[in-house]
């Protein structure tokens, strides 16, 4: 059983019942998922969540589809690590790190794409679709091809050569776009009116997908004994993600898995493509659409459909969004790469120099307890690095040229 | 001048059903204002009280977000209108 009530708008209030509806009627605000929290807490405790599987679906209690459907390649309870030695680098004292480039298909989007695919199958969608900067496109067509769902996958031509690759190779009819990320997800709101059986993950069946992100928040706190950071950082692309970072630990509290305290939210966005970050630093409430250009693709949406509410949850949780350029995102790879083991796409490394960003100046502090959202993995965005790693020396194979390079190199 | 304006599912029954409108008018505002007059009910749903677009209607002209252009005041020179709704992506 699930604990749903109903879709509510988050502008105008207006409630919906549960069905395959993701914008409000009447204003076209996106509907949120409800659910009926006394009932969860009297049902749902530290130990029947302990007793659940090893993935998101452990928290199926607080996520809107039924688990026993559940479309499943392994995602969630990914590793959340201490780094000291990062932390040393950035002047910081306790950091986390939510490691989820080791996700079945490489980054959190299979925790969006299990629930969304579950939620439509239980709606009697027939196809799995979506418009993708790739890491989503990677997770439709996995998932569907574990469901044996058929899969239409749309993304920018531009895109990294791994994401492609590793999107076709599931058998997904995958149609290549010339244009931006914001071209290709207009084309897809349209096509949701002409294709009612397909499920575009992150159109028509969004309000259920975006709840996927919240199972960051519930291991984050499961995986810290049952306690909430006093810091987050995540990247920004949609802002769904960080929004439903904030309700997963809001949640928590509400159903009395944890308690209740104030956790500050930061963002983190590429300088080519930082619309949110702009409205923060102007202090504005309104989100000016840009046209993107940078080498983080897979955060390279220049018109955020939840950016004001991500930047809503920032102010008021007295966070930050910062903003890095091409060449900090690199060296933020590389950083997190040789400080910690840890290899992550550019989305990764956009989050972590944005925190060394934030902790030098001081607004993600030394006595916080810090949590980094590391979304997608290394091996997809092998281009952004290959001009500046490479073998450091190559020789002839006898030990005296071996013996002659390692003593240079020493 | 006609303008055809493409109409999402979400407010087709204003329009009796139809997924695409033909109506007149020189920039992108008096556009949506000839929809509303020959179907009552679209202002109410495209724009806020101020008479913006509402933060979650997106409105194209050929392939351009408004937004990119002079907004409600861009001249439509005989390209069509798409009306989409914003939640979407990522």
């Amino acid at each position: 059983m699930t604990f749903v009530e109903a879709l509510r708008c988050r502008e105008c209030g207006k409630t919906y019942p549960v069905a395959a509806l993701h914008v409000c009627d009447h204003c076209f605000g996106p509907l949120e998922v409800t659910y009926d929290y006394d009932a969860i807490r009297a049902n749902v405790t530290r130990q029947t969540i302990a007793d659940g599987p090893q993935t998101i679906w452990r928290y199926a209690a607080l996520l809107p589809a039924e688990a026993p459907g559940a479309i499943d390649l392994g995602a969630g309870c990914t590793p959340l690590v201490r780094a000291d030695r990062l932390a040393s680098e950035l002047g910081l004292g306790e950091l986390w790190l939510k490691n989820d480039t080791v996700n079945p298909t490489g980054s959190f989007k299979d925790r969006v794409v299990s629930v969304a695919l579950a939620k439509a199958r239980e709606l009697g969608f027939k196809v799995a679709a979506c418009p993708s900067t790739g890491n989503l496109a990677n997770s439709v067509a996995a998932h569907a091809a574990r469901a044996g769902m058929r899969s239409v996958v749309f993304v920018p031509s531009d895109l990294e050569p791994a994401k492609i690759a590793m999107t076709a190779v599931f058998g997904c009819t995958l149609i290549a776009v010339d244009g931006t990320y914001d071209d290709v997800n207009r084309l897809c709101a349209e096509l949701t009116d002409d294709h009612e059986d397909w499920a575009f993950v992150n159109v028509n069946v969004r309000t259920y997908y975006a709840e996927g992100s919240k199972t960051l928040a519930f291991e984050t706190a499961e995986q810290l004994g049952w306690q909430a950071p006093d810091h987050v950082v995540a990247p920004i692309a949609s802002g769904s993600q960080l929004t439903k970072i904030a309700k997963g630990f809001r949640e928590l509290a509400e159903v009395g898995l944890i308690d209740a305290s104030e956790i500050r939210i930061s963002g983190a966005q590429a300088d080519g493509c930082s619309p949110v970050a702009t409205a923060f630093a102007d202090g504005s409430d309104a989100i000016r659409p840009v046209r993107p250009n940078t080498i983080a693709k897979s955060l390279a949406i220049g018109n955020p459909a939840d950016g004001w509410y991500a930047l809503d949850e920032v102010r008021k949780s007295g966070g930050a969004i910062g903003s890095v350029s091409d060449d900090e995102i690199r060296d933020g790879i590389s950083l997190l790469a040789r400080t910690e083991g840890i290899f992550a796409e550019t989305a990764g490394g956009v989050t972590v120099a944005t925190l060394a960003k934030l902790a030098a100046q001081g607004v993600v502090r030394r006595d916080e307890r810090v949590v980094a959202m590391i979304t997608g993995h290394g091996l997809k965005t092998l281009d952004a690095i290959t001009d500046r790693v490479g073998p450091t020396v190559t020789i002839p194979p006898t030990r005296a040229a071996f013996e002659a390079a390692y003593s240079q190199e020493d | 001048m006609a303008t055809a304006v493409r109409i999402p599912t979400q407010l087709r029954p204003l329009a009796g059903g139809a997924s695409e409108l033909t109506v007149e008018g020189e920039t992108v505002g008096d556009v949506l204002k000839a929809l509303d007059a020959a179907h009552p009910g679209f202002a109410d749903r495209l724009f806020d009280e101020n008479g913006a677009l509402r933060r979650f209607v997106n409105v194209f002209l050929g392939e351009e977000d408004v937004r990119f252009l002079d907004g409600l005041n861009t001249p439509v020179a005989g390209q069509s209108l798409s009306i989409v709704p914003a939640v979407a992506g990522g």
